[in-house]
């Protein structure tokens, strides 16, 4: 199964048309259940940095989740189970990328699906749906 | 809630704020310019000191934005301490998503702060932060690293801020946002100086509820593949503005040393094409917005005595920034001119007003009427970089009184020294990059701001060479009704480089699944009505049209369509204002 890659964080150029599709996938606009991010390198001058899930094999997040409401993801990621998360939070702490992200207003974590949504929103091709072996490093 | 109709207000002398909920202003107005105008005619009393704790700083977004691409612009009111009265200038940046995801619609800034001061925006409310630490810190660029290290909320959040020349109340000084955004025009960063106000950083990342989730998402669709498919957009995209040097001086209608010429052989030099071809280094968006004008060049320099020690720096360029510092000056080797735009980026300058002071500064000088005891030494010369980059240091260090006088911009300088003749400003705003005819200069004189976006008057000029020049009376009742069209999209607010793919139709479903009812018939009424309410503004605040002043320069030069006639000037003029004031349906001008 494929999953979401970063091809080249240099072609970005911080439109964020992603988090929008992201959190559009809910028919709703704003960005708060957006599970992805592009926030400048330190200025706008230096580039841009996209926050996406790394599908890691051994998933940290996954670990540290007290009520096991996070379950492996066919083909790299994990998946949610909101009706077993208490909003603890610890998800968050855990990711080393800082690729989850918080809903307030739910209380719950925005954690990438790998559904591929946002990349059909990426004028200049930053992002891609691929298949990645369980230990290749991806960008 | 669907529409954005919180209204944040901001004291800065008893350091207190509160939100109001104004559904009635973005139910009648829909946000932005019509919003904004409001909200100014509530706070800004008559005779307000532009300068004074009296004036406000109004900024407002619309319901499209968060919502759509390309609705990406906040809109900023305030009196203008360049020319006395109306003060409106646009930005985008993250500024306009930022605002409306903290849950605000407009923001109103008023008093004035005894210390400096910097303010912290989130939805959960205002933090009043000290800034006496990064006061005087001359370059916006570094207020921004500053604040950014200080503040959470990387990647939605803004960061607006005023370099020296706002600290200095340089009547042209900008708002720098997200290092290469700005309110430019019109002295909003004089604004921010005299309220002691160093920055504001705005972070939100809300969600915003539709109307139907399926209609919205198809909105969206349509939208979205309208605006990657323009070739329009593909333009801004590909060159950027700055594409429109070569046919201007190929038409003759590029502004030049002054506007004694209005084409140049070096043009080539300073041209989209050649700045893309080897010194594009980046292309950025605004947010939400997948056209990515903003076109950076990277300029690689060595250190003098320095072998193999080089510092990169990154420069936004664009149409006017090269028409104001480049053509205008004669500066046509490019690498002075991008070190000319970076320090007047830096100190946070507004380039076109700037440019066009330091051109008559020059021919003043050439004529005599000003010498190097005015300008400390400097001899300006056309093409000089260098010393032009001193005197930019000059205006916003203001050692003498002729300093501070230019500082006050090219109208108030040249009541002083002379040269009225060739101070090119319009309503006392400096002028833009075209002389492509009179309809250009016509919108200068009648547009609400006193500038080229107001009704793009260089469009009908251009569009004209095909065929034939209106007459002044269709002119004019062409730029009214552009400018009230333009009232709209900067309501909604979206990019007026979106101005085609927000036709009617458009705006009408997009504000549907906003919330927002509006009839169909009534949009163009509407924005008449925000015009009308802006002329009032500037009748109250001593505007008067007839006193408007026509630079003896642009009847001089020849412009692409010949000599420019100022009877077909002043019967325009004239009759912009009959229309504006007639009971005569805006559709139909």
């Amino acid at each position: 199964m494929a999953r979401l890659v970063v091809m080249d964080a240099d072609r970005c150029v911080g439109c964020q048309l992603c988090m929008f599709a992201c959190n559009r996938r809910f028919g709703e606009g704003g960005l708060e259940k957006a599970a992805l991010k592009v926030k400048s390198t330190g200025g706008f001058e230096r580039g841009f940095v996209v926050v996406v899930c790394r599908a890691c094999p051994d998933p940290p997040c996954l670990k540290v989740c007290p009520v096991d409401a996070l379950d492996y993801r066919k083909g790299g990621g994990v998946i949610l189970n909101v009706n077993k998360c208490i909003g603890c939070g610890r998800c968050v702490d855990a990711c080393p990328v800082n690729a989850v992200f918080w809903d307030k207003n739910a209380n719950k974590p925005d954690i990438c699906v790998h559904c591929g949504y946002c990349v059909s929103y990426c004028p200049y091709d930053v992002l891609a749906m691929k298949e990645v072996e369980p230990f290749e490093v991806a960008n | 809630m669907k529409l954005p109709t919180n209204v944040l207000n901001i004291d800065l002398t008893r350091r207190q704020y509160s939100v109001e909920d104004r559904a009635d202003l973005f139910q009648y107005y829909i946000g932005g310019t019509g919003v904004a105008t409001n909200l100014l005619r509530e706070n800004c009393p008559k005779g307000a000191d532009p300068l004074g704790p009296d004036n406000p700083i109004i900024f407002a977004v619309g319901p499209l934005v968060g919502l759509y691409p390309l609705a990406s612009k906040t809109v900023s009111m305030f009196k203008s301490p360049l020319t006395g009265n109306l003060g409106e200038s646009h930005a985008g940046g993250r500024s306009a998503i930022s605002i409306r995801l903290a849950g605000y619609g407009a923001i109103v800034i008023r008093g004035a702060s005894e210390s400096p001061i910097y303010l912290s925006i989130k939805d959960t409310g205002v933090e009043f932060k000290d800034a006496s630490g990064i006061w005087g810190i001359a370059s916006s660029v570094t207020t921004g690293r500053v604040v950014r290290e200080l503040e959470t909320g990387a990647g939605t959040r803004t960061i607006m801020r005023i370099g020296s020349a706002g600290e200095n109340l340089v009547r042209y000084a900008m708002v720098t946002t997200e290092t290469y955004r700005h309110f430019g025009r019109l002295g909003l960063g004089a604004v921010f100086g005299s309220k002691k106000l160093k920055a504001l950083a705005i972070c939100g990342e809300m969600g915003l509820e539709v109307e139907s989730r399926k209609e919205y998402r198809k909105a969206y669709d349509d939208i979205y593949r309208r605006a990657v498919e323009s070739p329009l957009m593909r333009k801004y995209h590909d060159i950027g503005t700055s594409v429109n040097i070569m046919p201007l001086n190929l038409l003759k209608g590029l502004p030049t040393r002054n506007l004694t010429s209005v084409s140049s052989a070096d043009a080539m030099n300073i041209s989209g094409e050649h700045l893309a071809e080897e010194y594009l280094g980046r292309r950025v968006a605004c947010a939400h917005c997948p056209v990515a004008c903003i076109h950076i060049a990277g300029l690689r320099e060595p250190y003098e005595n320095e072998p193999y020690f080089y510092k990169t720096t990154m420069i936004a360029y664009d149409y006017e920034l090269l028409y104001s510092l480049g053509s205008m000056l004669g500066v046509f080797d490019e690498k002075g001119l991008l070190r000319l735009i970076d320090s007047v980026e830096i100190w946070g300058l507004d380039a076109m007003s700037t440019g066009v002071v330091l051109a008559w500064a020059t021919e003043a000088m050439e004529k005599g009427l000003i010498t190097e005891v005015e300008t400390l030494g400097l001899n300006l010369k056309w093409g000089d970089f260098d010393t032009y980059s001193k005197a930019v240091e000059q205006i916003v260090k203001q050692r003498n009184e002729f300093y501070v006088n230019i500082a006050r911009g090219v109208e108030y300088a040249s009541k002083i020294y002379g040269g009225e003749d060739f101070a090119l400003a319009f309503g006392g705003n400096e002028m833009p990059g075209y002389h492509t005819g009179p309809v250009t200069h016509i919108g200068s004189l009648t547009g609400a701001r006193h500038s080229h976006l107001d009704a793009a008057g260089y469009s009908i000029d251009q569009a004209a060479l095909k065929g034939k020049l209106p007459d002044p009376k269709e002119a004019a009742a062409r730029l009214l009704k552009e400018e009230v069209w333009r009232q709209i999209l900067s309501s909604l607010v979206v990019c007026f480089f979106a101005r085609n793919i927000y036709d009617k139709d458009t705006i009408l479903k997009t504000l549907e699944t906003a919330g927002h009812t509006v009839a169909p018939d009534r949009l163009y009424g509407l924005g008449l009505e925000i015009l009308r309410e802006k002329n009032q503004f500037k009748l109250e605040h001593g505007f008067d049209a007839s006193a408007l002043r026509i630079p003896k320069r642009i009847l001089e030069t020849d412009s692409p369509h010949g000599k420019v006639r100022e009877s077909y000037l002043k019967e325009a003029v004239d009759e912009f204002y009959r229309l504006l004031a007639s009971d005569q349906d805006p559709e139909k001008f």
